[in-house]
C-alpha cells in the first residue's frame, strides 16, 4: 500500500513542499509588514549555496554541521534581504524592481553561481544530509508512515514554524503591530510603532526563512549543488502567499499541493507512466497549475484582494502621509 | 546628525544623466571593494574586463553578439515597465520568438528564393510568437487582474521546457534528424542560406561585424520612442502607468491598453528570439545549457532599469552591459568564475535604484539641533551592503 502512487506522491509532496513552505512563510512575514520582496528566488539560491558550502567545509558530526548549515543559510538569506530592505525602506526605491534586482544579483547567473564556481561545490554529493528521524518500523505504518513519519527534521520544524507564525500574528503584541504597519503605516506610526524598524525586522526574518528554504533543497531533497537548483520555487512561493490569502496555515496546504505537483514528474518517470507527449506536460505542470490557481484566486470573489495588506508595496514616507 | 530627504519640486534635467553615471561609478567602487575582500585585484580585473569587452581586436564584434539580444529584451522591458506593467517574461517570449522565427526561416528558406522575403517572414513570425506568449499574461492581467509579474515569470519556465522538448525529446520540425551529428547529440535543423541574416563589416579594429539584428534593434528603438513620445497611444499608456484611475476617467480603455502594451513588449522580445536564430545560431538552440543559460531576458530588465526606460538609453546600456557579459564569457576560467559579471550587473542595478532617490529627493543633512542644511546632490548616505 505504501508503494502506491498516491501515497508516494503525497509523501514526496510533503518533502518537496517544505522549501515552498519556508519561503512562503518568510515572504508572508515581509508582506504582512508591507514589504513585497520578489527576491525570494535569489535569496533561496543564496541560502542553498551557502548551506551546502557549510556542510562540505565544517568538519564536525552530522548534527553540528547541519545546524551550522541552516544558521549560515539563514544569515545569507537575511544578508541578501537587507539589501532589499535598505533600498526600499530607507531609499524608497520601487519594491518590484528592487526585488527583481535581488533575484538577478543573487540568482542563477549571479552571486550563487559565482560562489558555487569559486568554492568548487558542483559535482560532489553533500557530506551530511537531513534524513528521516523516526525508526524504520514507524515509517512502514500504512499510509501515515511514509507521509508523516518518513520525513526529516526540517519538515517537523516547518510545522512548528507555521504554528508559531500563526500565533505570532494573531496573539502577540508585536504580531498585531506588524499587521498594523502593513495595513496602515500612518496609523501605526501615530500609535508610536516604528514603521521602519518593523519593516526592516520582518524583511530580514523573511530573508532568513528563504535562505533556510534554499538549504532544504540542497541538504534534504536533492543533496548536491547545481546552478539554479531552485528552478522557480521562489516564484511559486510568492504565488503561494497570494493563494493562502496571507494566512500561514493555508500556506501549509498550498505548499503540499504544489510540492505534490513537483513530485509528480519524477515519480511518473520512475514508473514509466507517460501523461501526454513525453515529460513536457508533467514537467510544466507545477508552473501551469500555479498560474491556473492564481487566476482563480485573483478573479471572482477575490476582486477586493482578500487578505492582502493594504499598504503592500508602498513606501512609507512620514512627511508625505 | 540627521539625514532627511525632501521631495524636489522640479527635477533639473542634468540630474537624470549625472545620477545614473554616478551610480555606475559607485557600483564599480563597491564591487571593487568586494573583489579586494575576496582577494581579486580590482584594477587589473577591470582592465581585463574592459579590454575583452571593447578594446581588444575583435572584441567589439563579440560584444555586438551579446548586445543585440540585450537590446531587444531591454527594449521589451522598457516598453512594459514604463507603464508599470512588469513583464518579466522577455526570456520566455524570446524563446517563443526563436521557435516561431526558426519555423518560418526553415519553411521560407526552402520555399522562396528571395532573402528579404524570408527574413521579413522570420521577423513577423518572431513578433507573432513573442506577442502571443506575452498576451497570455496580458489577457490574465486585463480580464482576471492576475499579477503579470508571476504569470510572465512562470511562463518563462514553460517556454524553456517547450524549447528543450522540441529539440531533445521529440522528432519535431525544428530538429535535425539526418546526418551523423544528429545521432550523437540532438541539434536544431540548419537554416537554409537564404534565411540567414546578413552582416556588415566596419573597417575598424580589424573588422567589426555588425549583425542585421543590431540594426533592427535600432529601428525598433526609434519606433518605440516615436510611439511613446509622439502618439496618443503612448500618451494614454503613460497616463495609465501613472494613475489607472486618471486614465479610466480620461477615457483610456484600460484593458485594451494592457493587451496592446503586453503584446508590444512580447513582440520586441520575439524579434530578439528570431534574431538569435537568424543572426547567430542559424538553428533552434534547445540545449538547456545553451540559450537558456544566458539569461538575456533577465539581464534585459537590468538594461531597461539602468536606462530609466528610455529607448535610446536602452540601446547604449545594452551595448555596455553586452560588453561586460561578453568579457565575462571570454575571460571565464579559474581566475574569473562564471557569475562574476552577474554580480557586477546586480550591484550596478542596486546602485542605480538607490541613487534614483537623488533624482526625486534632495538630501538634507542636519547637524545637531540647528537645522542648517546643505542642499546638495550629496552621495548616498550609506552604501548598499
Amino acid at each position: 500500500m505504501n508503494n502506491s502512487l498516491l501515497v508516494v506522491i503525497l509523501a514526496s509532496g510533503v518533502a518537496y513542499g517544505t522549501p515552498l513552505l519556508y519561503a512562503a512563510l518568510g515572504e508572508l512575514l515581509a508582506e504582512r509588514s508591507g514589504v513585497l520582496n520578489l527576491g525570494v528566488e535569489g535569496m533561496m539560491l543564496g541560502g542553498a549555496v551557502m548551506g551546502f558550502w557549510t556542510v562540505q567545509r565544517v568538519h564536525a558530526n552530522t548534527g553540528v554541521a547541519l545546524t551550522a548549515a541552516i544558521v549560515v543559510a539563514a544569515l545569507m538569506g537575511a544578508a541578501l534581504a537587507s539589501i532589499h530592505a535598505f533600498l526600499v525602506i530607507t531609499l524608497r526605491a520601487s519594491q518590484i524592481v528592487s526585488g527583481l534586482a535581488l533575484t538577478i544579483f543573487a540568482g542563477a547567473v549571479g552571486l550563487s553561481s559565482y560562489l558555487g564556481n569559486d568554492l568548487n561545490l558542483a559535482d560532489s554529493p553533500a557530506a551530511h544530509t537531513f534524513n528521516a528521524v523516526f525508526p524504520k518500523s514507524m515509517q512502514n505504518w500504512p499510509i501515515v508512515g511514509p507521509i508523516i513519519f518518513g520525513q526529516n527534521v526540517l519538515v517537523y520544524v516547518s510545522w512548528l514554524c507555521v504554528v508559531l507564525v500563526s500565533l505570532y500574528l494573531s496573539r502577540t503584541r508585536p504580531g498585531l503591530n506588524v499587521r498594523a504597519v502593513g495595513e496602515s503605516p500612518a496609523a501605526a506610526d501615530t500609535m508610536g510603532i516604528s514603521v521602519t524598524r518593523y519593516r526592516y525586522a520582518h524583511t530580514l526574518v523573511g530573508g532568513a526563512f528563504a535562505g533556510v528554504a534554499g538549504a532544504t533543497i540542497t541538504l534534504a531533497i536533492t543533496p548536491q549543488w547545481v546552478n539554479g537548483i531552485t528552478g522557480g520555487a521562489g516564484w511559486i512561493a510568492i504565488a503561494l502567499v497570494i493563494f493562502a490569502f496571507w494566512r500561514p496555515e493555508l500556506c501549509l496546504v498550498g505548499a503540499y499541493f504544489f510540492g505534490s505537483l513537483q513530485a509528480l514528474a519524477p515519480q511518473l518517470q520512475a514508473r514509466n507512466i507517460h501523461l501526454g507527449p513525453t515529460v513536457l506536460w508533467t514537467n510544466a505542470l507545477p508552473y501551469v497549475m500555479t498560474i491556473v490557481v492564481l487566476v482563480i484566486v485573483s478573479s471572482g470573489t477575490a476582486k477586493s484582494r482578500l487578505g492582502a495588506p493594504e499598504a503592500l508595496g508602498v513606501a512609507y514616507v512620514r512627511e508625505e502621509r | 546628525m540627521r539625514v532627511t530627504f525632501e521631495r524636489r519640486l522640479s527635477q533639473p534635467w542634468w540630474l537624470s544623466v549625472v545620477v545614473p553615471v554616478g551610480a555606475v561609478i559607485l557600483a564599480f567602487v563597491i564591487a571593487g571593494i568586494l573583489f579586494l575582500a575576496t582577494g581579486i585585484d580590482p584594477l587589473s580585473t577591470y582592465r581585463e574586463l574592459f579590454n575583452a569587452a571593447f578594446f581588444q581586436t575583435g572584441s567589439l564584434s563579440q560584444t555586438l553578439i551579446t548586445a543585440t539580444p540585450l537590446a531587444f529584451t531591454g527594449l521589451a522591458a522598457a516598453a512594459a515597465f514604463r507603464m508599470k506593467l512588469y513583464n518579466i517574461g522577455a526570456e520566455g517570449q524570446m524563446y517563443m520568438g526563436a521557435i516561431f522565427g526558426s519555423a518560418a526561416g526553415l519553411y521560407l528558406g526552402s520555399h522562396v528564393s528571395s532573402s528579404a522575403f524570408a527574413i521579413a517572414g522570420m521577423i513577423v513570425a518572431g513578433i507573432a510568437g513573442g506577442a502571443a506568449w506575452a498576451l497570455i499574461s496580458g489577457v490574465l492581467k486585463a480580464f482576471f487582474s492576475t499579477s503579470e509579474i508571476l504569470t510572465s515569470l512562470l511562463l518563462n519556465y514553460v517556454a524553456g521546457l517547450i524549447l528543450t522538448y522540441l529539440i531533445f525529446e521529440s522528432e519535431s520540425y525544428w530538429r535535425q534528424t539526418k546526418g551523423f551529428n544528429a545521432t550523437v547529440f540532438p541539434t536544431g535543423k540548419q537554416l537554409p542560406k537564404v534565411a540567414q541574416w546578413p552582416t556588415w563589416t566596419i573597417n575598424l579594429q580589424g573588422g567589426i561585424v555588425v549583425p542585421f539584428g543590431a540594426i533592427v534593434a535600432v529601428i525598433v528603438a526609434v519606433i518605440l520612442w516615436l510611439l511613446y513620445s509622439r502618439t496618443r497611444f503612448g500618451f494614454g499608456a503613460q497616463v495609465l502607468g501613472d494613475s489607472e484611475r486618471a486614465a479610466r476617467y480620461s477615457g483610456v480603455r484600460v484593458r485594451r491598453k494592457i493587451l496592446a502594451v503586453m503584446g508590444l513588449s512580447g513582440a520586441i522580445a520575439g524579434i530578439g528570439g528570431a534574431s538569435q536564430v537568424g543572426d547567430f545560431a542559424h538553428a533552434l538552440d534547445g540545449d538547456p545549457n545553451g540559450l537558456q543559460k544566458l539569461g538575456y531576458g533577465y539581464t534585459g530588465i537590468v538594461v531597461a532599469a539602468l536606462a530609466r526606460y528610455n529607448p535610446f538609453a536602452t540601446l547604449l546600456v545594452a551595448f555596455l552591459l553586452g560588453g561586460l557579459q561578453n568579457a565575462g564569457n571570454t575571460l571565464q576560467g579559474p581566475n574569473f568564475p562564471a557569475g562574476l559579471v552577474g554580480v557586477l550587473q546586480g550591484i550596478i542595478l542596486f546602485c542605480a535604484l538607490g541613487c534614483e532617490l537623488l533624482v526625486r529627493y534632495r538630501v538634507r543633512i542636519h547637524r545637531k539641533a540647528a537645522a542648517k542644511g546643505t542642499a546638495a546632490p550629496a552621495p548616498a548616505p550609506k552604501a548598499a551592503s
